[in-house]
């Protein structure tokens, strides 16, 4: 307890250059832990006020893309005092240097962060290599 | 959706003018936030940043808080502000190697204060999909009334 340090103000940060949009509003780049192990490669995001839903998550070839929509939380009688922050679609797309076994990839979502487990496919996985001597 | 608060307020009044305005004034900030480099927001500074709105009744604070559970928050509410603290743990990955971290843990504490009393009894807190809604009363003396002309 006493060796955590006081957190850090990051803010949201907006997507600046995006393909073509669809829909009006601001979109929000998510933050992002990635990790990898033997196996797998995991990916954290925090997607706060995302429902499963309304979560889309779409690999082709290697480019995986993460798209979230977000509800308002007020509703209609309130009126804003302040706004530190502002709410609007996440997105953000990786391209995934390792192959990964598609029909094993799981997603969890809880409490505003995905967890999503790409596991790599046998191959890809490594595997030691015996050289005889010729 | 999102746009409500720009134009869709209620009523043809001058508020529709005035969200305009507003909306420029927010995007001209986030340019020069752009340029600035982070941290030049008009906001206390502190984590978590909190939006602040008002109906009839009650204020509402928001915060994003992704990742945590209620039992990690502490709230306490006096009669003219509230105080969110609390710790985001983020456990680290044992035997992982790590390619991106840029989720944020550690300790936090953010007071926000209120423009009218509330009626600190009676404040409810939620946490929903990683997002902090705190309802706070208005003290009777605080609410809008209705006066009838005879």
């Amino acid at each position: 307890m006493s060796e955590s340090k006081e957190i850090k103000l990051k803010g949201k940060q907006e997507v600046t250059a995006q393909a073509e949009q669809t829909t009006p509003g601001v979109v929000f780049t998510p933050l992002v832990d990635i990790f990898e192990t033997e196996r797998t490669i995991t990916l954290l995001a925090d997607l706060p006020g995302v429902k499963a839903d309304r979560l889309n998550i779409d690999l082709r070839d290697d480019v995986i893309t993460i798209i979230g929509d977000i509800r308002p939380e007020e509703s209609k009688d309130e009126e804003d005092l302040v706004v530190e922050y502002e709410t609007g679609r996440y997105y953000r797309q990786f391209t995934l240097s390792e192959v990964i076994d598609q029909n094993k990839i799981d997603a969890k979502l809880a409490d505003g962060v995905l967890r999503l487990t790409l596991p790599k496919v046998e191959k890809a996985t490594p595997r030691r290599i015996a050289i005889k001597a010729g | 959706m999102i746009y409500r608060r720009f134009w869709g307020m209620p009523g043809g009044d001058f508020r529709g003018q005035h969200g305009e305005l507003e909306r420029v004034r927010r995007q001209m900030d986030r340019l020069f936030e752009g340029l600035a480099g982070q941290g030049q927001h008009t906001t206390a500074g502190v984590f978590p940043l909190v939006n602040l709105t008002e109906n009839k009744d009650s204020f509402f604070v928001r915060a994003e808080l992704p990742g945590m559970s209620s039992n990690e928050l502490e709230i306490q509410a006096t009669a003219n502000s509230v105080s969110i603290s609390g710790e985001r743990k983020i456990p680290a990955e044992q035997e992982a190697r790590y390619h991106r971290r840029e989720r944020e843990s550690g300790r936090f504490s953010r007071v926000v204060s209120l423009p009218q009393e509330i009626n600190s009894d009676q404040v409810e807190a939620g946490l929903v999909d990683g997002i902090l809604t705190v309802t706070l009363p208005k003290a009777e003396v605080a609410k809008p009334r209705q006066i009838s002309v005879k």
